[in-house]
């Protein structure tokens, strides 16, 4: 009797319990916290995505995709604690979404051997695969995005910007820093003045750095913010009335978010992105259809096609395309996280392949090899039309020096594979 | 004159009026802890909360509608209508109000005569819950506040100075309408605290709990009073700070800015607040202003501990606060 009932209550718990999948893909969201107005659109991106392979197309390669949500509150201790719970089911990548948690992860993942994707923030240098062989920051970095942004003043000066000035107001932390290296470096090379102007965490509070800004009157301002710091400084922008145009931020500092408080006198404001933006692509249709429509979506389906709505899925669909990568390569379809580093090790994004996905022109074309885990450096400039409430794309897709930052990566890589006894190799 | 010195003129100023929104924050601290010796951790989410129901009230969203939403099947977001300003000022209030009387009937008349550092806890508890309730309530999207109040640098004072100095102050219209508020407001409280009989009330329940019921002051009517008093000075920060950055979660971060304030001006005194957020605005101004290049910048967040702490040093008290000498 007693066997019996152990053997219904198994049977019972088999039935209801979830469909096991092959392909798990761990989103490490931030719904909760002074960011989640960030984080929610991202996740969501980046779940209906997977969600739209498992409803259109029955999962990848006949795999379905199972996906685990995990909230870090953009805090690094919460990030790391989702990583320890939630690896072991045979999580194939991570996007951290956050270079604190991402600076944490990488022994531990690399140990582990499951590839980390910081699509555009983390570690720059770790766009050397011959030293960090798990980690992965395709299609830009940090260090492009400075360079994008000098490029941009370049082409708006007729290419020449010597005696300008260019203040850089930045988070103060690892990821607000990230860009100065190769400012100072592209400051020698054109001859602009650079002045930096650190902002404390949270950023609420910025009067000191405007009114600086608005003493030394720089010809163009840079920035590298997040959360409530990128509202408050296009604010102090707009109050002491600096040209909109000249302000250009990273792509965090670049989302409808950012605009909003300063509404229509954000108009002209300027932000990198290295993807497309807006929702007039095939794939959203389906999403709508498939995702959205179907009650199937991760959030309230009112993201759809923000800034950080694409961003998150274009990381699913370059995740996607390294995992059809890997099938290839390795012949099976439940592939492990050491054939998908192998996958996103081999990925090569063509036009041709992006707009069979359904979002023809919506990233850069791009090739990963074991020496580059970071792509071309390719990025474009986007501008907040406030009449029209969107960014807009105002150029194409350009690189960025890779004269200046090639250098740069190598020296900072090899430095690390020196303190962490890492062989570089290929 | 230098131009160092009309930089550092504008700087003092700028100061002054930073000094004035942080106090606005700080003033809802000492209220509650000179009512009920509560050092109440939850002020800076009470703004945020304010904010949010005021916002939403103005644009007319349908409370808890993603749970509801989720729930039922349905699809509703907004009422279709807005709000004056002024008339969902007043609703916020009475928002505001009602969630006094619940944090007092559900958690603080079940713990009087508990130590500070339980009814502390309680208010830790407290910020957390507000902070998911109120994600659930009006959602975590970034809103723009916008309840008529000026914005960007006022003509007058830069046209002025630049005249004087040949150089144009800058000084936020905002700043001056906060500084005004902050006066109107500090001279309301202090009336009602002295010369009213709920406010004598309310200092003899900060004296002493016990002899305040025995002479039959209602502890509850009370604490409601201030809790709605402190809720009414946090929904003013929450309107201040959330027309300079829209209304977001990030807002309850603004109760870092007043624990210097706090710490320099004493806990239990309503004009402290207010001199100790001037010289809290004032005195990191100038230090990054002076030294700051020299330091690498980013210098405000610790100087106003470090100024803080010089204070309490030679006045542990606070510049304001009141001495507490226990005999044995």
């Amino acid at each position: 009797m007693k066997k019996t009932l152990i053997t219904a209550a198994v049977a019972a718990m088999v039935a209801t319990g979830p469909a096991l999948a092959d392909l798990t893909i761990v989103d490490t969201s931030y719904r909760t916290g002074p960011y989640a107005a960030n984080g929610i659109p991202f996740s969501d991106g980046y779940q209906d995505y997977f969600t739209l392979l498992n409803e259109r197309d029955g999962g990848i390669g006949g795999e379905k995709i199972n996906i685990v949500e995990c909230e870090t509150g953009y805090n690094t201790e919460k990030g790391v604690e989702c990583y320890e719970a939630t690896k072991g089911e045979g999580a194939l990548v991570y996007q951290p979404l956050s270079t604190g948690i991402t600076y944490q992860l990488i022994p531990k993942a690399t140990a582990d051997g499951i590839p980390l994707h910081t699509m555009g923030y983390g570690r720059t240098s770790a766009k050397n695969g011959a030293v960090f062989k798990y980690v992965f920051n395709y299609p830009a970095n940090y260090w492009d995005g400075a360079s994008l942004a000098v490029s941009h003043i370049l082409e708006q000066n007729g290419g020449d910007i010597s005696g300008k000035k260019i203040a850089l107001v930045y988070h103060n932390s690892a990821y607000g820093k990230e860009p100065i290296r190769t400012l100072e470096e592209l400051s020698k090379k054109h001859g602009f003045e650079l002045s930096l102007l650190p902002v404390d965490h949270p950023g609420q509070e910025q009067k000191s750095q405007w009114l600086q800004i608005r003493r030394e009157k720089p010809d163009n301002v840079l920035m590298w913010g997040w959360g409530v710091m990128n509202q408050v400084a296009i604010q102090e922008a707009v109050n002491i009335r600096f040209p909109m145009e000249n302000f250009i931020g990273i792509w965090w500092s670049g989302s409808e978010n950012d605009v909003k408080a300063a509404g229509d006198k954000a108009n002209g404001y300027k932000a990198l992105t290295f993807h497309n933006l807006g929702s007039d692509y095939p794939v959203y249709a389906d999403i709508q259809q498939y995702v959205v429509d179907a009650g199937k979506a991760a959030g309230a389906g009112d993201q759809v096609g923000t800034v950080l709505y694409n961003r998150g899925m274009y990381a699913a669909m370059l995740a996607s395309e390294a995992i059809k990568t890997a099938q290839e390569i390795h012949g099976v379809s439940d592939i492990t996280s050491q054939q998908m580093r192998d996958g996103m090790e081999a990925l090569e994004m063509t036009e041709a392949k992006m707009e069979a996905i359904g979002l023809p022109n919506f990233g850069p074309e791009f090739k990963v090899s074991c020496e580059n885990h970071g792509g071309n450096g390719f990025g474009a400039v986007s501008q907040w039309d406030a009449a029209a409430g969107e960014f807009k794309l105002i150029t194409e897709y350009y690189q960025s020096d890779q004269d200046v930052i090639q250098p740069l990566v190598e020296e900072d890589s090899a430095a690390f594979a020196s303190e962490n006894g890492i062989e570089p190799g290929c | 004159m230098p131009e160092q010195l009309v930089f550092a003129m504008e700087v003092f100023l700028n100061g002054l009026m930073a000094g004035v929104l942080y106090a606005l924050v700080a003033l809802g601290f000492v209220l509650i802890y000179k009512a009920s010796g509560i050092f109440n951790y939850a002020q800076g989410v009470m703004a945020l909360f304010a904010a949010l129901t005021l916002v939403g009230i103005m644009e007319g969203q349908v409370p808890f509608a993603h749970l509801i939403n989720a729930m039922l099947g349905t699809e509703i977001h907004h009422f279709g209508w807005h709000v004056p300003g002024v008339l969902a000022i007043l609703f916020t209030m009475a928002v505001m109000v009602g969630l006094a009387w619940i944090v007092n009937t559900l958690i603080f008349r079940h713990l009087v005569n508990q130590e500070p550092i339980i009814l502390f806890m309680a208010t830790i508890g407290l910020a957390y819950f507000l902070e998911g309730f109120g994600d659930i309530m009006w959602g975590a999207d970034i809103k723009k506040l916008d309840v008529g109040l000026p914005q960007g640098i006022n003509l007058w004072i830069d046209e002025t100075t630049f005249n004087i100095f040949d150089y144009g102050f800058f000084i936020d219209n905002l700043d001056i309408v906060a500084t005004v508020v902050a006066a109107l407001l500090v001279c309301a409280l202090v009336i009602f605290a002295q010369y009213t009989k709920q406010g004598r009330a309310m200092r003899a329940v900060a004296d002493d709990h016990q002899a305040a019921l025995s002479v039959g002051i209602s502890l509850n009517f009370i604490w409601v009073m201030v809790w709605s008093v402190a809720g009414f000075v946090a929904l003013v920060a929450g309107i201040m700070w959330g027309t300079k950055s829209g209304v977001q979660f990030s807002l309850s971060l603004i109760a870092l800015k007043a624990l210097p304030v706090l710490m320099l001006g004493g806990f239990t005194s309503i004009p402290g607040a207010i001199v100790g957020g001037l010289i809290i605005g004032v005195g990191e101004k100038l230090f990054e202003f002076g030294f700051g290049p020299m330091l690498g910048g980013a210098t405000e967040n610790w100087f106003a501990y470090v100024l803080a702490l010089i204070f309490l040093v030679f006045r542990p008290q606070g510049l304001f606060g009141e001495k507490i000498i226990e005999r044995v």
